[in-house]
């Protein structure tokens, strides 16, 4: 139906190069170059495999990493603060070694959250296609990959036969135009989108981003966009690879090397919408209107900008009467109340969508010198081993710890509660995660996400803070 | 798998939107390294009175004997939203769900309910409350495409193999291993094409 010369879209061409066949029913078998696991959920999908009597494929694109119940303190071992957690460990662990794929285990210095992992090691690269028992395998598509996020039984189907049968999900192109403001992140922009698409905004598409401030933004930065693409409900998000991808990715350990990189190069460059591709559905966003957001109930969808209230009613727009009650009640918030200057009990700095190097360095740089106020508890938690021994080869730890903070061993941590170590019922928490849904970070807790700037700045004030009056004033 | 062509039984109403799977299944009761022991956990923060306790919030609709065989649960838009953690099906399927009708799934929530021989059903959310407020024997047929609920019936789409698989409780493994050697050759050729996808042992 559509002849070579019709423009294709980025996806498009992904999902092209990968179908290996054309099943009943609209489905592709799509190949999959790249399978991630983590100890949650990849334990179980490799001894389930091993149980059916199966075995993995192609054990050396398979890497697994430990990073949602290990713990983050410090003289960490295989018991952990949650309760059962110790047996996810050692399971993930057998099965790796029998299965015969890489893992990053926990005193391995490549260990740390699989999103931050994969790229930091040059195991996701442009045109692949990478999938992860992880709804934040979004993340991963900002190098120009098809990344998503997949069931347990899934994961057993890509093990077995390195494909999945999945049906070809819309094309959504968000183009943000303009240029960010000084003071504001990938993740102010990231929750504007949410805000303004809602949480179900990008169900069943894969969304492009696109445009001159996308083009901006470092690769990091882009990791941060992508991430929150699974709170839009997208099957992915992809941003087309560019200079500033492969500079990120040259020479890292995964990456090819001489020839075959300069072959790989020449590929990735294709890897980009024609002019004229057709989406189904496109968004334009203005960066030059975006501010530091932060939200106020307990979906992503409930972000706002730092300034402004809490909506009414009438103007979310989105929620039923008795979900934005109940979200209202749970935050204990009113219509009307400001959000900046509202006192919080506890600061988080973590989790894939905020934890890498730059992340740090920006926070590092509104703390340093300054103290957290009375009675907050404020944590950090570096992504990776590798990003906290960098943070801490340039003085970043101690820039936290001075100021107040606890500097823990990378890993998902307080960005859930997976049952040892929580936040307290009530409290009041501002976080660089990902979802703020009910209990997220503890039994009761109240999340407010954020940019790790605005969780630094509201961390010294006790009470959330736009990073930017706090820099005017010092 | 057990098949599943058609269901009749009582639904329970659960009608908040967003019912994201830290909900349907909190972390904190994910003990096991398996996708068994699951269900005491289903819905545990709403179920219980207490965070890890088991005593039942009478409030919660499960507890309600009127619903106690539940076998379809009704929901709210965009049921299994959050994490992509697979022990929500597991739960909800360990639990005796065997449909779940809702007015929009997250993707992933519903691909893992297809793989585990529960019944993702779209209606629209009028229907969803006539048949709550019905509140009487619902029929999921599988065959014709169809809820019943005594004279009333709604139709909703499915896809062709998802369909198939819930209908023959097939296992999509083994479906697709029966294309191993073409898979084999794409994979030979492709590693002409693009030598860096294929990592050396």
């Amino acid at each position: 139906m559509t002849s070579p010369a019709s423009p294709l879209t980025l996806a498009e061409k992904l999902w092209r190069a990968h179908s290996v066949a054309q099943l009943d029913g609209g489905t592709d078998l799509l190949l999959i170059d790249r399978i991630l696991l983590h100890e949650r959920t990849g334990g179980v999908a490799l001894k389930s495999l091993a149980n059916a009597g199966r075995s993995v494929m192609a054990p050396q694109q398979v890497f697994a990493t430990m990073d949602h119940i290990v713990d983050t303190l410090p003289g960490r071992s295989d018991k952990t603060l949650m309760p059962t957690g110790t047996a996810f460990l050692t399971a993930t662990r057998e099965a790796a070694h029998a299965a015969g794929i890489t893992l990053f285990d926990l005193h391995d210095p490549r260990q740390g959250i699989v999103h931050v992992v994969s790229p930091e090691q040059g195991i996701v690269l442009p045109g692949l296609t990478l999938v992860c028992p992880d709804s934040h395998t979004c993340t991963q598509g900002a190098f120009g990959a098809l990344a998503w996020g997949i069931g347990s039984t899934e994961a057993e189907h890509a093990l077995a036969t390195m494909t999945l049968r999945v049906a070809r999900p819309h094309d959504m192109r968000i183009r943000v135009d303009n240029r960010l403001s000084p003071g504001v992140t990938a993740k102010d922009l990231a929750l504007h989108i949410v805000s303004a698409l809602g949480s179900a905004g990008a169900k069943g598409h894969v969304v492009e981003f696109a445009g001159s401030a996308v083009e901006a933004l470092d690769m990091e930065a882009r990791m941060t966009l992508c991430n929150l693409a699974t709170e839009l409900a997208a099957f992915g998000a992809v941003i087309a690879p560019d200079d500033t991808t492969f500079a990120y990715l040259k020479g890292r350990t995964y990456a090819p090397l001489g020839a075959v990189w300069e072959q790989a190069v020449a590929l990735w460059c294709t890897l980009r919408s024609d002019d004229g591709a057709v989406f189904a559905v496109e968004h334009v966003i203005d960066a030059a209107a975006v501010t530091p957001m932060v939200t106020w109930g307990t979906s992503p969808q409930h972000a706002v900008p730092l300034g402004a209230c809490v909506p009414n009613f009438a103007t979310t727009g989105r929620d039923s009467r008795d979900a934005y009650d109940r979200a209202l009640s749970y935050m204990a918030l009113e219509a009307g109340t400001p959000l900046a200057d509202l006192a919080i009990d506890a600061a988080f700095i973590g989790s894939c969508t905020n934890s890498r190097i730059s992340d740090l360095r920006r926070a590092a740089a509104i703390l340093k010198g300054r103290k957290v106020a009375p009675g907050i508890r404020a944590i950090c938690v570096p992504g990776s081993t590798q990003v906290k021994l960098a943070a801490e080869a340039e003085g970043l730890d101690r820039i936290f710890t001075d100021a107040g903070f606890e500097w823990r061993e990378s890993g998902c941590s307080m960005c859930f509660f997976a049952g040892g170590e929580s936040f307290g019922p009530q409290d009041r928490v501002v976080s660089s995660t990902n979802r703020n849904f009910e209990s997220r970070q503890g039994p009761n807790t109240r999340t407010h996400l954020a940019s790790p700037e605005t969780v630094a700045a509201s961390a010294l004030a006790g009470r959330i803070t736009d990073p930017r009056m706090l820099e005017t004033i010092a | 798998m057990t098949p599943l062509v058609r269901l009749t039984a009582i639904a329970a109403p659960l009608l908040r939107e967003n019912i994201d799977t830290d909900a349907i299944i909190p972390s904190r009761e994910m003990t096991s390294v398996s996708k068994t022991g699951l269900s005491d956990g289903l819905f545990a923060g709403w179920r219980y009175t207490a965070v890890g306790g088991r005593e039942p919030n009478p409030d919660f609709v499960l507890n309600q004997p009127r619903y106690r065989d539940a076998q379809i649960l009704l929901a709210g838009p965009n049921f299994g939203c959050g994490s992509s953690r697979e022990h929500a099906v597991w739960a909800l399927a360990e639990y005796g769900f065997r449909a779940i009708i809702a007015p929009s799934f997250n993707p992933i929530f519903q691909g893992n309910c297809i793989r585990n021989g529960v019944a993702p059903v779209v209606l629209p959310p009028e229907a969803i409350a006539r048949i709550a407020a019905l509140d009487t024997d619902v029929t999921v047929d599988l065959a014709t495409l169809h809820v019943l609920v005594g004279a009333a019936s709604w139709p909703f789409a499915l896809g062709d193999e998802p369909r198939e698989m819930l209908m023959e409780g097939l296992d999509a493994i083994e479906l697709t291993l029966k294309r191993r050697g073409e898979i084999e050759a794409f994979r030979a050729a492709d590693a002409g094409r693009r030598p860096w996808v294929y990592l050396p042992a």
